[in-house]
């Protein structure tokens, strides 16, 4: 007795270890990924923060006097502008190669030199008017980044934090707010990216559609319709002409192909034609906005991609010298302060360029002092204006080295000193030259070093952490593909193995810190992460070696068709045509799969017995396996119209002519006319009822509804209570437009509250949930003369078929009771009958997903209702045929596997639904207006709480499904016992001691194998955390290798982040959804204590 | 099983195999502005016809299943009127299994249907040929252990060649490289033919070379 009791007291602690064991290593594999994740995306991902502070004419960026300032002057701001008006032809991809002067009578090698003549002509024969220059790009050399940088003159990384994502808009301080501000006129003609970048910004506008590469005329042909006109007329003060041909040439066939030829003969056309009509007051700027690569791509920072062109010209005379031999190199943000000071305008507040300093001579023809002083009065006002910056970027961000800024700033003050000293002695007495030059010199050595170390911070690729990011990620895949293949081995240490490597692990990040703190380099959270997770990794991985080589088959995930399924997948992330169309190639996978599932079914005879080869099998099970067919068949049918259905809520991820996103994504309040609204409103409302109803009546038939659990009478009351919510707030949120004005006050205030009750209402559920997770009804039946415990008890009669008991549990309950009894002797022992026993986790699991599907529900504009009505039907469909496919685990102890089958099946079906939610991997497609439910106000200054409401609108799937994972190994306990229920109902007239021998132990087999099915739950874990790791491997891959292509600021890089994002999101929903399964077991545990406490009584 | 089967296999799918290859060159001595890729309608309905009258042709000179007792002339008409229901009611399966794929379900209907019969033609036809209007014998065929000739060996092999085919005809669709072959259905349609052409030289090599594991139940 008492050893049998120890025994239990070890099984038990056992199966709590194991349980916290699980949890800590899925934890520890989720923190490896977190780990690489964040290493690599410290190494790509070049983060800025956005100032929205503008320079203004009234306010000098700095005290001191002005030397030739023109305040006061009509036009004039910070200094007296030079030209009152300019040109820019922006020639996208113009490679300095492209204009290099070529000499006359050589032979050219390639296509593109020595094309533009006319630059030549003026440079060799107006020195004075013309200069070239090579123009150096900063990377990322994309074509949006790069239009930010000529007109902000800062280095735009991928994501300026701050910036509002859901245009392009730039909201920083920009050359043509400058101009707009100052009340001067700006026309366009061109890139309709300009259009994205500056809405409204043109008094006259030419746009123009650049999404199509292959198109090498549309756009330069239509900028050629309006300019000569424009040039002529006089209703303009910027002129920018944005030319695509030469770049899409270069995107279609490379710089080597004779189409480049003409298409720069063009160019060089144009040029000729525009320097003929240039007036005297007007600066002609040309200039290409990025390189590109010998194969006609640009993206990255090699040289060919950052070399581009710049050359100015006038028709009066603007340079003192002659041009040097060699063209200078001159950064390409520096163009922005000399245009700014050249037309009179400030500086833009966030510009780290320096003037380019040959076009502040003063007039032509003066002393050198004279020139000497002109040059370092602008580049004193530079030097002001991004000391201003700098001082203002670092006490908002933290990201520019601290030591560095003192350094700069100390020269600066130094600087300006004698400056000031400088003209102050020029009021009394000569200045000498020498000083002048000395002073520009410091000057430039103070922007120069601004400059370098922004770039440091803001536009430079990592390698080497890029490399060590993709190295980790792949690593923790291995990791949890061989993991998961030892799970089932009984004698695995994962406990030591475990504990082992993670104290590894903190010695090897204790080690880093120390390394680094001794080696004075700061302490980046990132390095220091992973540099903990690889030591952990290799040691746990070096274990593992030392444990004898694995077979093979482990580093195989599943059969073939599952090994070539994750290949496609993995393959299609490296196209951003497949990126592009993965909304459609997930469907069509999982269409796939499962059609595949019951062809498989089918092939090994398993599908349709019957006919000729009937007889051979044996007959018993031939009878269920002739039902099974049709089913399997019906659910197939199902799945595939819901997968069809659900890709009506699809949306492009760009609006061309060629994809139009459905209509049913927007919300009701647009749709026109009161007949359709209505009819719309009653689709949804119709919607949600079904929602409810399903999930009651599942739990209705799994026989949990009868419990008197609190969270059963929530389901019961408080689901129709959310879904009402729900309904009436769409009601409101879609009408309040035409509601009376005396209930406006009313109205507002509940499309304020009614989202804030449901999410309360959603959290009382889930607490409730937590608190007693245990939905069994337990009916204790009058005294039976038989021990043994009856089966099936009648009341409630008209449920009783549909509820199910768990005998056997209470069989061996019994048996321990018995024994105890019998000392006592003479009592009669009761008769128990406990109600959905059998799929009490699962009843938990489902009720989670009801109660989280609410909240999303909100966030998402009304229509979607439809689509997660047809998504939880498909998954539901997807889980009855998976479980039909593994077959009903029937009798065995364990160890239960989830096959890797039903794990991708899944996982895609989560890829599935974030498309056919409407939602795109691109950030224009984000739904924003998901910050606004329940706080139609907007927010005060936390961004926290919208980043929340927007993140579970985008990551609902994601969130749903790692919630519902747990569902792949239960489901097939659940089905089992449905079968024999039908078995039973079937065999109405069939012998009882048969029935009884049948009755189905459903869940309650997980529970007495606690160590298999810990080692289960881990299985499908890791199984599930690989699936997800492969694809972020993928995109991690994808985007390093493909860093130069055009289209990884557009496709790849928005889809590694919100793969990377949705990865952390579905490990941590995985890891609640286990814990959640795990709370439940434990629940479970203790309420068979009190039971048997109770039957002592 | 004698070698001499496997060498009628063999030469009646290298006739198949040159009907396929004729319907590409024959149609331009005929018709003007004949393409496989631009006139691709033509060339579906071209083929179909033609690999249908081949298999007919060939299921009547070769005789691989000696057909049942009963031969009469009501007898023959009832089960050729069945196969063509049966033909007719795969094209519509086919057509709907498109579609629920991802096709578009009311543009491009006609290319799709055609599509659908193409499949039929490479896949249900030569079942009706070998197997009759008799589904519970093509399940049976479909099986793993359900094969009883080598002529319902090479069945699974052309029709499971001639799905993937047409299922790997899919993946170009999306890719942004403008080729007139990956417009809907073409890429599909030429990857059910060259699946179907393989797998119809694939299964008499394959038979031949595991002929001595193949052994069949007498039916």
């Amino acid at each position: 007795m008492s050893s049998e009791n120890l025994s239990n007291m070890s099984v038990f602690l056992i199966s709590r270890m194991l349980k916290a064991l699980v949890l800590f290593f899925l934890a520890w594999v989720c923190f490896l990924f977190y780990a690489g994740i964040a290493l690599f995306t410290s190494g790509f991902l070049l983060t800025r923060l956005e100032l929205t502070n503008h320079s203004s004419c009234q306010e000098l960026p700095g005290k001191g006097p002005l030397v030739g300032g023109g305040r006061g002057e009509p036009g004039a701001c910070w200094t007296a502008p030079r030209f009152s008006r300019a040109v820019i032809v922006l020639i996208d991809a113009l490679r300095f190669d492209f204009v290099q002067p070529w000499p006359g009578g050589l032979p050219a090698q390639y296509p593109y030199l020595g094309k533009l003549g006319s630059i030549q002509h003026l440079l060799e024969t107006k020195p004075q008017h013309a200069r070239l220059y090579r123009f150096l790009a900063d990377p990322p050399t994309t074509t949006m980044q790069r239009l930010k940088a000529l007109t902000t003159g800062s280095l735009p990384t991928f994501i300026d934090a701050g910036s509002n994502f859901a245009s392009y808009a730039i909201q920083e301080d920009n050359l043509i707010a400058q101009l707009n501000n100052t009340g001067k006129r700006v026309v366009f003609m061109g890139d309709d990216t300009w259009k994205g970048l500056f809405p409204e910004a043109f008094s006259q506008a030419f746009f123009f559609p650049s999404f199509n590469v292959k198109d090498l005329h549309t756009v330069d042909s239509g900028i050629l319709e309006h300019l000569y006109p424009t040039m002529d007329r006089d209703d303009w003060d910027l002129l920018i002409a944005h030319f695509l041909g030469v770049d899409h040439c270069g995107h279609k066939h490379g710089p080597h192909h004779p189409e480049m030829a003409k298409k720069l003969n063009q160019m060089d056309q144009v040029l000729q034609t525009l320097v003929e009509r240039l007036e005297n007051d007007t600066l002609l700027v040309v200039a290409g906005d990025h390189g590109m690569t010998e194969t006609g791509d640009h993206g990255g920072d090699s040289k060919p991609e950052v070399m581009a062109a710049l050359f100015l010209y006038s028709s009066l005379p603007l340079f003192p010298r002659a041009p040097p031999e060699d063209p200078e190199v001159v950064p390409q943000v520096n163009l922005v302060p000399t245009l700014a000071l050249l037309l009179g305008l400030p500086i833009p507040f966030g510009n780290i360029g320096e003037v380019i300093v040959d076009l502040f001579s003063g007039e032509v023809d003066t002393q050198p002092l004279a020139t000497a002083l002109a040059q370092a009065s602008a580049y004193h006002l530079n030097a002001q204006q991004v000391s201003r910056f700098l001082h203002a970027y670092s006490l908002a961000a933290q990201d520019l080295p601290p030591e560095e800024l003192q350094r700069l700033q100390d020269l600066f003050s130094s600087a300006s000193s004698e400056y000031k000293r400088l003209l102050d002695q020029l009021k009394t007495e000569e200045v000498r030259e020498a000083d002048v030059q000395a002073l520009i010199s410091q000057l430039r050595l103070f922007l120069q070093g601004a400059r370098t170390a922004c770039t440091e911070t803001w536009a430079r690729f990592r390698p080497a952490r890029m490399i060590g990011g993709t190295v980790l990620l792949a690593f923790t895949c291995l990791l949890c593909l061989v993991t998961s293949g030892l799970t089932s081995s009984p004698d695995f240490p994962f406990l030591g193995l475990l504990l082992k490597s993670v104290a590894w692990g903190l010695v090897g990040a204790a080690l880093l810190a120390g390394g680094l703190i001794v080696g004075r380099t700061g302490l980046d959270p990132a390095l220091l992460c992973s540099g903990g997770a690889a030591t952990s990794l290799v040691a746990f991985l070096w274990a593992l070696k030392w444990r004898g080589k694995p077979p093979m088959a482990i580093f195989l995930p599943g059969p073939l068709p599952i090994l070539v399924l994750l290949f496609l997948r993995f393959a299609a992330l490296f196209s951003d045509s497949f990126v592009l169309a993965e909304a459609r190639a997930a469907p069509f996978l999982l269409c796939s799969l499962s059609l595949f599932v019951v062809a498989q079914l089918h092939w090994e005879g398993r599908l349709l017995v019957g006919g000729p080869t009937a007889s051979c099998l044996s007959s018993p099970t031939a009878s269920v396996a002739r039902r099974e067919g049709p089913r399997a068949l019906g659910l197939l049918v199902g799945l595939l119209l819901c997968v069809r259905l659900s890709s009506l809520f699809h949306r492009c991820p760009e609006e061309t002519p060629v994809c139009q996103s459905s209509p049913w994504l927007a919300p009701l309040s647009s749709v026109g006319g009161g007949q359709a609204k209505n009819l719309w409103y009653g689709a949804c409302l119709g919607a949600l009822g079904v929602l409810v109803l399903s999930v009651r009546f599942w739990l209705r038939r799994c026989g949990n509804l009868n419990s008197s659990a609190p969270s059963i009478l929530f389901v019961r009351w408080g689901l129709p209570l959310m879904a009402l919510g729900t309904a009436a707030h769409w009601a409101l949120a879609s009408g309040s437009d035409e509601a009376p004005p005396r209930l406006q006050a009313l109205v507002s205030g509940a499309v304020i509250g009614l989202p804030r009750v449901v999410l309360g209402l959603a959290a009382i559920g889930l607490g409730l949930l937590l608190w007693q997770p245990v939905t069994v009804l337990v009916k204790t039946g009058a005294s039976s003369p038989n021990p043994i415990v009856v089966p099936f008890v009648g009341p409630p009669a008209s449920q009783a078929d549909l509820n199910y008991v768990v005998p056997q549990i209470y069989r061996r309950m019994q048996e321990a009771l018995r024994g105890k009894l019998a000392g006592g002797g003479g009592q009669t022992p009761l008769a128990l009958a406990a109600y959905g026993l059998g799929s009490v986790y699962s009843a938990a699991v489902v009720t989670t997903l009801a109660l989280l599907v609410f909240p999303l529900l909100l966030l998402h504009t009304e229509r979607i209702i439809l689509a997660f009505l047809i998504l939880f039907l498909q998954s539901f469909l997807l889980l009855q045929l998976l479980a039909a496919a593994v077959g009903t685990p029937a009798g065995s102890p364990g160890p239960f596997s989830v096959p890797w089958l039903a794990i991708s099946a899944w996982a895609l079906t989560a890829t599935q639904t974030f498309y056919s939610t409407g939602h795109q991997p691109v950030f224009p497609a984000i739904h924003w207006n998901a910050a606004f439910v329940g706080f139609p106000e907007g927010h005060d200054s936390s961004p926290v709480l919208p980043a929340l409401l927007v993140g579970a609108n985008t990551f609902a799937s994601h969130l749903l499904f790692s919630v519902g994972c747990p569902l792949l190994l239960l489901w097939p306990f659940v089905c089992e016992g449905h079968s024999s229920t039908k078995k039973k109902k079937s065999l109405t007239s069939g012998t009882e001691e048969e029935g009884e021998k049948e009755e189905p132990l459903m869940e309650m087999r997980l529970r007495d194998a606690p160590h298999h099915f810990n080692a289960a739950l881990l299985q499908l874990g890791l199984k599930y955390l690989f699936i997800l790791g492969v694809q972020v491997l993928a995109c991690v891959l994808a985007a390093s290798i493909l860093r130069r292509h055009l289209m990884v600021w557009k496709v790849f890089a928005p889809k590694f982040i919100f793969e990377a994002v949705g990865f952390v999101v579905s490990s941590v929903a995985l890891l609640l959804g286990v814990a959640l399964v795990m709370w439940v077991d434990r629940a479970v545990g203790s309420w068979f204590k009190q039971l048997i406490l109770s039957q002592e009584r | 099983m004698k070698d001499t089967d496997i060498k009628r296999l063999f030469y009646a799918h290298l006739f198949c195999v040159f009907s396929i290859i004729l319907t590409t060159f024959t149609p331009s001595l005929f018709l003007e502005d004949f393409s496989v890729l631009e006139t691709h309608l033509t060339w579906m309905c071209i083929c179909s016809v033609c690999v249908t009258i081949v298999n007919v042709v060939l299921y009547l000179l070769i005789k691989p299943n000696p057909s049942s007792k009963r031969s009469s002339i009501s007898h023959k008409i009832s089960r050729l009127l069945k196969s063509c229901v049966y033909f007719f009611i795969s094209c519509l399966l086919y057509h709907a299994i498109i579609v629920l794929y991802g096709a578009p379900l009311i543009e491009l209907m006609l290319e799709t249907f055609l599509f659908a019969v193409l499949l039929s033609t490479f896949t249900t036809l030569p079942c009706l040929c070998l197997l009759g209007p008799n589904i519970k014998a093509w399940l049976r065929v479909f099986t793993k252990n359900g094969a009883t000739s080598i002529w319902d060996n090479s069945l699974q092999i052309t029709t499971l060649s001639s799905v993937v085919g047409a299922w790997l005809g899919a993946f170009p669709i999306p890719l942004d490289w403008e080729r007139p072959w990956q417009v809907w259905p073409i890429s599909c349609t030429l990857g059910a033919t060259f699946g179907y052409v393989a797998g119809l030289l694939i299964s008499p090599v394959w038979i031949y070379r595991n002929r001595k594991q193949l052994t069949y139940k007498s039916r």
